[in-house]
């Protein structure tokens, strides 16, 4: 327990120490601590970006797939329309060619009847005269009554 | 454990137990252990308490300087080997632990001093694994190294090197150059200013201010070293005297041990606190000597 030069040799045996520690032993390991602290905050703010990320992500890809179901939506509804529009025209279009077939056909028996009549007027006009030959017992001078005959065939 | 068997009496013992292995210069003229007269002063290692009185200032106490160095030496090897191979990865075992102490000394240095000094972190830590681990010897049963020593041949072992009042004063001391170091490079002139001038600022009360400021200020280590002295030596006295009692038959002994366990657990306590008082003071004088009032 005598105070003695221990005392000096503590104080230089220390400071050696210390600048040991000091240059050697603290350095390394708060490099280490930093660096790996400086690590995880990267790591983080790239977790809290790529989340962000991904939100954006999802939201971008909800919105094209909007865009998609309204375009198809849309698309769908045109061709309906357009099927309909083809059927109202084919419908229209038979419906006309229907009339006319039938106009057409109208017209053909109009006509064969109107030509039928014309033949059955000719004949009767002749069947009259023969009839009429024949009652009469005469020759009826055709050209004589003719008018008279051309009448009658135009009242039956 | 201890038992009474080679010394003649318990005082004997406890002296025994209280006294360094010296190495320093016999003046002529002292006496030996064989009660001769030494005829030309030398340099030798104290056989006895007597040789060990009989050295002057010229002395070292072996065994607290080499155990102090000792440990700090295993534990700044320790730290070194885990620093050069740190990882900046995810750490494990014995990095982890490394780190868990400088994270708190650095956490301790950032709390208490605000400026930039790299070198306080440091002086931080080494300071606290020095009282820590010097402190931690006196958990050793008494009796454990010293015995096996001295059945080896040396004479004289004290194993904690906080209950030497030349240790934990020379640590103080090197904190003190520090302060005084610091004080000077950061403050200049106005250290000197700062001493004169307060607490009374007129030239008159220059004298009476140098006076109180530098009892104030040598005070620092003064406390700083005997402070982390007197709790550990008291402490290891204790542990001397409940070793006695193993020499007092079955159940002395018994109680003897039951005692020395509890004041260990106790003692536990008082280990880590002190060595952290011892950091956290250093840290507050380097500060104050950083700081202007």
């Amino acid at each position: 327990m005598n105070f003695n030069a221990t005392f000096i040799g503590q104080i230089v045996v220390f400071a050696i120490f210390v600048w040991i520690c000091a240059k050697f032993v603290w350095p390394p390991i708060m490099e280490a601590m930093q660096a790996r602290q400086k690590k995880i905050a990267e790591g983080l703010d790239s977790a809290d970006k790529a989340e962000k990320d991904l939100e954006l992500a999802k939201h971008e890809a909800a919105k094209k797939l909007q865009e998609a179901k309204q375009e198809a939506a849309s698309i769908l509804e045109q061709a309906n329309k357009r099927a309909a529009q083809i059927v109202d025209d084919a419908k229209g279009e038979a419906q006309e060619e229907g009339k006319r077939i039938v106009a057409s056909a109208q017209a053909e028996v109009e006509k064969e009847v109107n030509a039928a009549r014309e033949e059955l007027r000719g004949r009767i006009s002749e069947l009259t005269l023969a009839g009429a030959e024949k009652i009469l017992g005469s020759e009826v001078d055709a050209k004589k009554h003719s008018e008279l005959l051309d009448k009658l065939a135009a009242e039956l | 454990m201890a038992s009474e068997g080679g010394y003649a009496n318990a005082s004997e013992y406890i002296q025994h137990h209280l006294t360094n292995l010296t190495y320093g210069k016999l003046e002529a003229g002292s006496a030996l252990c064989d009660g001769s007269t030494l005829e030309q002063a030398t340099w030798k290692v104290a056989k006895c308490s007597d040789e060990v009185n009989g050295m002057g200032f010229w002395a070292f106490h072996l065994d607290s300087m080499i155990w102090s160095a000792a440990l700090t030496g295993l534990f700044l090897l320790f730290f070194w080997r885990i620093g050069r191979k740190a990882t900046t990865g995810v750490p494990t075992g014995a990095q982890n632990f490394v780190e868990t102490i400088v994270e708190f000394v650095d956490s301790q240095v950032k709390d208490v001093f605000h400026g930039r000094n790299p070198w306080i972190a440091p002086i931080a830590l080494t300071v606290f694994a020095w009282a820590f681990l010097s402190n931690l010897m006196d958990i050793i049963p008494v009796d454990l190294i010293p015995y096996t020593l001295e059945l080896m041949g040396v004479k004289f072992q004290k194993i904690v090197p906080t209950t030497d009042p030349n240790i934990t004063l020379g640590t103080a001391t090197f904190v003190f150059f520090l302060m005084l170091y610091y004080s000077f490079k950061v403050k200049g002139m106005g250290f000197i200013k700062e001493l004169s001038f307060t607490p009374f600022n007129h030239w008159v009360f220059i004298p009476f201010n140098l006076f109180l400021e530098l009892v104030g200020l040598l005070a620092k280590p003064f406390s700083l070293g005997l402070r982390i002295f007197g709790n550990l030596y008291a402490a290891e006295m204790i542990f001397i005297l409940i070793a006695l009692m193993f020499g007092g038959g079955i159940l002395i002994a018994i109680f003897g041990g039951v005692l020395q366990i509890s004041w260990a657990i106790f003692h536990i306590l008082v280990i880590p606190l002190q060595a952290f008082i011892f950091m956290v003071l250093t840290i507050v004088y380097l500060s104050q000597a950083h700081e202007d009032h």
